[in-house]
């Protein structure tokens, strides 16, 4: 392989193969970017993936229903909650499950303090893609507030198994909604806080504004969801056009812009995090008192042959599950459609005839997470 | 006028030998004292701790971070252009040497005292990116050579506002000092500042203003870091040095920006001059409190794109420094 590239190098000779990852410092996570450049430019560019394998869609035909539980929240890590409650109501619509009014709510909190805690980190690691290293320890600092608070109720910091097919593990308490009242608190003057560091900052604005465009047509050809499509003008967000859990019972907005570059999903992202401190205010306001799992919760159970679909709103995009079940134990097959892989799949596109300055900025804009997309 | 070494040892090659171990001794110094201070600046913007573990304050922490460089391996890759490769870390920290000799730290005291320092200062500078160009080149490497590639355009590029603002006091200090003055000399500069009583960043504002840009990116200091941009190129032209070669590179980068901070103190802010503390405690408080104002723009702010670097000197900083050369010299005339 490597005698092969250095061989098309010295053939064409202006043009030349540069292998960016999977190992590169700022590459995220084991992506491996395959460029091919005449001086700095981008001519052509191709993602390689696969390094972070794991084979989760077949671990899942090998083991019952209830035991595929824990790898859902290790699909993607960042929003591991999302994934790990998803996969429980993909089941509970299988299976015509009823869950627990309190249950209900304390999913909705559970899932949004994941996203935010999620946007926090991308926006870290994207201001540390174009340079500036101290707003990603702010950032960082945030985003412990919420690892703390979700530590507190799963017992684990990133790779949760909270939920249980018609409820919770574990009942929240009061120190919980003291301690989440106060993150939202503290949240509003830190938003302030990033825009006059990191939003109103000349160069900043200089590296995002109008770099790595994705518009809306180019979003529908690969697939691209989540802030992605939204920066470019689409108002689609699972938790408003097909809403799941109790997600219509609360008053938030799905913010768009059209620019659709970088800056756009910068914008997005942030207003995300507002709305969703939004709901996270109104779920603490409404919980009711009563139990998380229904009286007989089941255990061990055959679903009927079939096929069910379910999708939640990740915080990358547009997540769906697809199960099927031919009448035993264990799934016949558990497809994962993950939206990093989606996204990531319109930057060949994207890339061409950028700078390598733009490479990691424009890719880290767009928010993967590897082994989501590997699975 | 300061004495220098040379006037005051007999024998010349005692002479010789005492100046480069003073500034050998001063640079190793500076450098361990500025990384340190560096990581608990940083630490300090982030709101971390930084070192504390060696020494009070993690003041150590650096010496023993010197050691462990110099008990490592040196690994030399395979491929490399060897002469270029193995030359590179020298070259790149001798200059750097020279150019420290050059500078009064008092009125009394400058290893020399040359009619031309200022120029050999910059010359000095210059010289440097020779040496990074054939780290790049030689070690085989493309993100080294994107590095190196980079460092060149940059710092050629970003030498003559350098040097533009620079000869607007050069020009200031002769019309003001009469025939007997040469605004060259970094001892007469500074003279005139405290003869004066005013520092020159007063009537410069923009050459100081401009100076400054122009200095972050020679010494490839944040927002200007492109040559080394670890996020996009790993570590620049340097990816493929390790132990002590590494560390010449990291030497050199810091003595660099002590250079560049002297010759901003000496140019703007009146060298050793000021009230009550001797000469040389002003000189070093001035020149560490510029460097302590590159740091922080290194935590506060991301990184310009390659090209936007490029179009930001030739088309403001180039110009707006020509124009200020030509006030400087028509209001000279005038008064």
């Amino acid at each position: 392989m490597l005698e092969e590239i250095r061989d098309e190098g010295a053939a064409t000779g202006e043009r030349y193969v540069l292998n960016m990852g999977p190992q590169h410092p700022s590459m995220h996570g084991v992506l491996r970017l395959r460029l091919e450049l005449i001086g700095e430019e981008i001519q052509e560019a191709e993602a390689v993936i696969g390094y972070a394998h794991r084979a989760h869609e077949k671990m899942a035909e090998n083991r019952t229903w209830p035991m595929f539980l824990p790898n859902t929240s290790r699909v993607d890590y960042l929003s591991g909650m999302i994934y790990n409650l998803a996969y429980c109501q993909a089941v509970e619509k299988m299976l015509e499950i009823e869950v627990p009014e309190r249950a209900e709510y304390i999913r909705i909190i559970a899932g949004e303090l994941n996203r935010i805690s999620s946007h926090l980190l991308w926006l870290g690691t994207y201001v540390m893609d174009i340079g500036g290293l101290t707003p990603f320890l702010y950032a960082w600092d945030d985003r412990e507030q919420v690892l703390n608070i979700l530590e507190r109720i799963t017992g684990s910091r990133l790779t949760y198994s909270y939920g249980r097919f018609g409820g919770l593990t574990m009942d929240v308490d009061d120190v919980f909604i003291k301690q989440t009242q106060v993150f939202l608190e503290r949240m509003k003057g830190r938003l302030v806080e990033y825009d006059k560091l990191v939003r109103q900052n000349v160069i900043f604005i200089k590296r995002s504004e109008g770099v790595g465009i994705i518009d809306a047509e180019t979003c529908r050809r690969y697939g691209v969801t989540g802030p992605n499509l939204r920066a470019a003008g689409v108002a689609y967000d699972v938790r408003k056009d097909e809403p799941y859990g109790i997600y219509d019972r609360f008053d938030f907005e799905v913010p768009t812009l059209t620019t659709a570059d970088s800056l756009a999903r910068y914008d997005i992202r942030i207003r995300e995090i507002e709305e969703s401190l939004k709901i996270v205010g109104q779920a603490l306001r409404d919980l009711p008192e009563g139990p998380i799992m229904p009286d007989k919760p089941k255990k061990k159970f055959k679903p009927a042959a079939g096929e069910t679909y379910f999708a939640v709103e990740a915080a990358r995009g547009h997540f769906g599950m697809y199960l099927v079940s031919d009448g035993s134990e264990t799934p016949f097959k558990i497809k994962l459609r993950t939206p990093s892989f989606s996204n990531l799949a319109a930057m060949p596109e994207v890339l061409r005839k950028t700078m390598v300055a733009d490479i990691i900025a424009i890719v880290g804009s767009i928010d993967i997470v590897l082994p989501e997309i590997d699975r | 006028m300061p004495e220098t070494v040379t006037q005051m040892v007999d024998s010349p090659a005692l002479a010789i030998l005492i100046g480069i171990a003073g500034v050998m001794g001063a640079l190793t110094f500076n450098a361990l004292f500025l990384v340190w201070l560096e990581r608990k600046a940083s630490a300090w913007i982030q709101r971390r701790m930084g070192p504390t573990e060696v020494g009070p304050f993690g003041v150590l922490q650096t010496i023993a971070d010197m050691l462990k460089l110099l008990s490592k391996q040196l690994i030399t890759p395979k491929h490399i252009d060897k002469p270029l490769y193995h030359i590179a870390p020298v070259l790149v920290f001798v200059p750097v040497v020279a150019a420290t000799s050059l500078f009064p730290f008092d009125e009394h005291i400058a290893l020399s005292n040359l009619d031309i320092g200022l120029v050999l200062v910059f010359a000095f500078g210059g010289l440097g990116i020779v040496g990074i160009f054939m780290a790049g080149w030689g070690s085989n490497n493309k993100y080294a050579l994107l590095g190196a590639m980079r460092s060149v355009a940059q710092n050629i590029s970003y030498e003559i506002p350098l040097i533009l603002s620079a000869l607007s006091v050069v020009l200031m200090v002769n019309t003001m000092g009469g025939p007997e003055t040469n605004g060259m000399n970094l001892a007469q500069v500074a003279q005139m500042q405290h003869d004066k009583g005013y520092w020159f960043v007063l009537v410069q504002p923009v050459a100081a203003l401009i100076y400054f840009i122009a200095a972050l990116a020679e010494t490839n200091r944040a927002p200007f870091d492109i040559p080394e941009a670890e996020s996009e190129l790993i570590a620049g032209f340097h990816t493929e040095y390790s132990g002590m070669r590494f560390a010449l590179f990291f030497f050199a980068e810091y003595a660099n920006m002590f250079i560049v901070a002297m010759v901003a103190t000496v140019l703007f802010f009146g060298g050793w001059s000021g009230p009550v503390l001797p000469g040389p405690a002003w000189f070093f408080i001035k020149t560490y409190g510029i460097v302590f104002a590159m740091m922080w723009i290194r935590w506060t702010f991301p990184r310009l794109r390659f090209d936007q670097l490029m179009s930001f000197c030739w088309m403001i900083l180039i110009p707006l420094s020509i124009l200020n050369l030509l006030v400087t010299a028509f209001i000279a005339r005038a008064v």
